[in-house]
């Protein structure tokens, strides 16, 4: 009896130590087929830049007019990393689309027929992407010398990590709110009342301090607020701002007079991404 | 679906004399699982499932052998995808229990999942991906070791003659080749029982062969036993036993001859220059007849064999003869009473509407 019970456990044991590796495998095809229909679909490629140079040239040359350059920076430098970040959020929230289309084209239940964890599918597509995403920002950053942004290796680095951050805490949610809609037109409607609000009321577009309280308040609770900021201040760190230039364009999300380190911010992105990830599993594929 | 519940099988026994005691053993035995060789591969006990007022499905029972190739055969809405549903462990049962290759399909989900392949009535494949990557994605969700990927993908591809289409994207591919390609996937994984949802469905007849041929020679080289719907009568009687189901019921099952048996005999019809006298003769010699005005009938066990007896006995000239072997839509109206494509046109679109936005 004891050597019966002793196999038995040994066999358990191997059999989760092959089920995890299955479970990464899982991972990494479900991710390698959201690069290889992205790869495939070129004019989504193409099409998710017009908007975020539409808005770099338009707004940042129509502001710099406006607001005047203080000590050699301009709106136009100011705007850069937020239309970056823009780019990463929008690719991002719209990568999870492919669920939706997934469940209009029935492959959605090949999927959740398998005898897989909902947590590797929904992993798989997150990863993917924001995968996807980063790839998108990361483009975004050959207009830098054209702008006047100075870039250095240290700082692309930096730039692709809060990137990836950025883009797996709105996958999720993206795929949160695409496990939940049945039909295509209810997820564009879905984001265009969630993601342009996010995306104006972050400070992609517009420094922080001095607004209006209820203004302030809602860029507050806005999360995307916390990732934008490490982005423009990691770029701002190397561009050699003039102590007036950085007091004008100042970055740092204060909350009651007190200014949240950036670490503080990481966390809650971070606090953001594994929330919605939870969400995400647990209304993926839920049987009908 | 975590697999927690995959390490212990109520069915197919495989560890039981090394890592269990007595009792273990008895209680086996007494699911009469140590005393048989091997449990069947489908066993459903009054399955039955409710969607709200409807019963869909009303306390089916049966029983498909390992290697059998079983129909289940009904009009729109009979509850055919239901069972299929409930076997696949996509819905659960309002009652009733079933197993599936010896696992529970209730208690057991993953297990099940595991050993069955699922060709829905819907297309479920990646039109953006080539024949191959569909497969592969197929293989990594169904844990098919990683050296024995590109031999299945090979073998299955081959049997339903899809290898030359290996490397093109399905958007390119006709709908027959796809549900072929479905099929084929299904398969991917060496499954035990493979469900095929109205395989056949919207592909011509000589595609409908062909898919026919695939599914048999699935049978015999792979040993799979297939448990399939289909509307259309010709195609059941290529299944070993047919279940008839209508109206969430099983109202017949058997092999597709015994089905034709109940039905009746075959009739071998005769128009001759005397009716009358044929038929006397033809009673005389022990036939059972029955003269109708333009023509004399005669029942008998095998109407094509005894055509030539008969027309020798019946000794008058023969204008015509008619042979006529009761086929599956004789069974489906002797049974149920309808033709089995009544009511087909009203319902199927909202049918097929409804899953198809799930
Ligand atoms: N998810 C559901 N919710 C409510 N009712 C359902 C659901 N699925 C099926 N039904 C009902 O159950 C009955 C049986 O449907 P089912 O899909 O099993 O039929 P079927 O035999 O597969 O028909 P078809 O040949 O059209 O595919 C129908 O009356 C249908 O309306
Ligand atoms: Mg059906």
């Amino acid at each position: 009896m004891a050597t019966a019970n002793i196999s038995v456990g040994a066999t358990r044991l191997t059999d989760e130590r092959n089920r995890l590796g299955y479970e990464l495998r899982t991972i990494q095809m479900v991710w390698h087929r959201e690069i290889i229909r992205f790869v495939r679909t070129r004019t989504r490629i193409l099409s998710s830049f017009v908007q975020p140079i539409l808005f770099l040239f338009v707004l940042g040359y129509g502001m710099t007019t406006l607001v005047g350059t203080t000590g050699g920076f301009d709106f136009k430098k100011f705007v850069f990393p937020g239309i970056v970040s823009m780019t990463v959020v929008t690719t991002a929230i719209f990568s999870a689309i492919s669920i939706v289309w997934d469940r209009e084209f029935g492959f959605l239940r090949e999927m959740l027929v398998a005898p897989v964890s909902r947590s590797a599918l929904v992993l798989g597509k997150a990863l993917g992407g924001s995968t996807i995403a980063t790839v998108q920002g990361t483009i975004m950053l050959v207009l830098a010398p054209l702008i006047g942004v100075h870039l250095t290796v240290l700082l692309v680095v930096e730039v692709i990590l809060l990137e990836a951050l950025m883009a797996f805490g709105l996958t999720t949610f993206g795929v949160f709110v695409a496990s939940r809609i049945q039909k295509m037109e209810g997820f564009q409607v879905v984001m265009q009342l969630v993601l342009f609000p996010m995306i104006f009321l972050s400070g992609a577009l517009f420094p922080l301090d001095g607004l209006p309280s209820w203004l302030a308040f809602i860029t507050r609770i806005n999360p995307l607020t916390y990732a934008v900021d490490p982005l423009r201040h990691v770029v701002f760190a190397v561009q050699n701002m003039p102590p007036a230039a950085a007091a004008r364009f100042a970055t740092g999300v204060t909350i009651f007079g007190y200014l949240l380190p950036l670490w503080g911010e990481i966390l809650i992105v971070v606090a953001f991404a594994l929330v919605f990830l939870a969400l995400a599993i647990r209304g993926f594929g839920k049987p009908d | 679906m975590t697999g927690s519940d995959d390490a212990t099988p109520v069915g197919p026994a495989q560890n039981s004399s090394s890592s269990s005691g007595p009792r273990r053993e008895r209680a086996l035995e007494d699911s009469g699982i140590l005393s048989d060789s091997a449990p069947p591969a489908i066993d459903v006990k009054s399955l039955s499932k409710r969607y709200g007022e409807n019963e869909a499905v009303k306390g089916v029972s049966f029983k498909v052998a390992r290697g059998e190739v079983f129909a289940f055969l009904g009009p729109n809405g009979a509850g055919k995808t239901t069972t299929i549903r409930m076997l696949c462990t996509l819905t659960r049962p309002t009652s009733g229990s079933a197993t599936v290759d010896g696992f529970d399909v209730f208690r057991q989900p993953t297990a099940v999942r595991r050993r069955i392949g699922l060709v829905f009535q819907e297309p479920t494949l990646d039109q953006q991906l080539t024949a191959e990557e569909n497969l592969q994605f197929h293989a990594v969700l169904y844990r098919v070791p990683r050296h024995q990927v590109e031999e299945r993908i090979d073998r299955v591809l081959r049997l339903v003659d899809l290898g030359e289409r290996r490397k093109d994207l399905v958007s390119t591919f006709s709908g027959g080749m796809a549900r072929r390609l479905e099929i084929a996937r299904g398969m991917l994984h060496t499954p035990a029982v493979l469900f095929l949802d109205e395989p056949t469905i919207g592909l011509d007849p000589q595609t409908r062969a062909l898919m026919w041929e695939d599914v048999l020679r699935l049978r015999s080289e792979e040993g799979v036993t297939i448990f399939l719907t289909t509307h259309y009568m010709d195609e059941a009687e290529y299944a070993d036993r047919i279940a008839i189901i209508d109206n969430g019921s099983i109202v017949a099952l058997d092999s597709p001859d015994e089905l034709k048996k109940m039905v009746g005999s075959d009739t071998v019809e005769l128009s001759t220059a005397d009716d009358k006298l044929a038929g006397s003769n033809l009673e005389q010699a022990g036939y059972k007849v029955s003269v109708g005005e333009q023509s004399v009938v005669a029942f008998v066990e095998n109407g094509e064999e005894q055509v030539t007896a008969i027309i020798s006995t019946a000794g008058v000239p023969i204008r015509s003869v008619k042979v006529h072997r009761p086929d599956l839509d004789d069974v489906f109206l002797h049974f149920t009473g309808r033709e089995i494509r009544e009511g087909h046109a009203e319902r199927s679109f909202p049918m097929h509407f409804r899953s198809f936005r799930r």
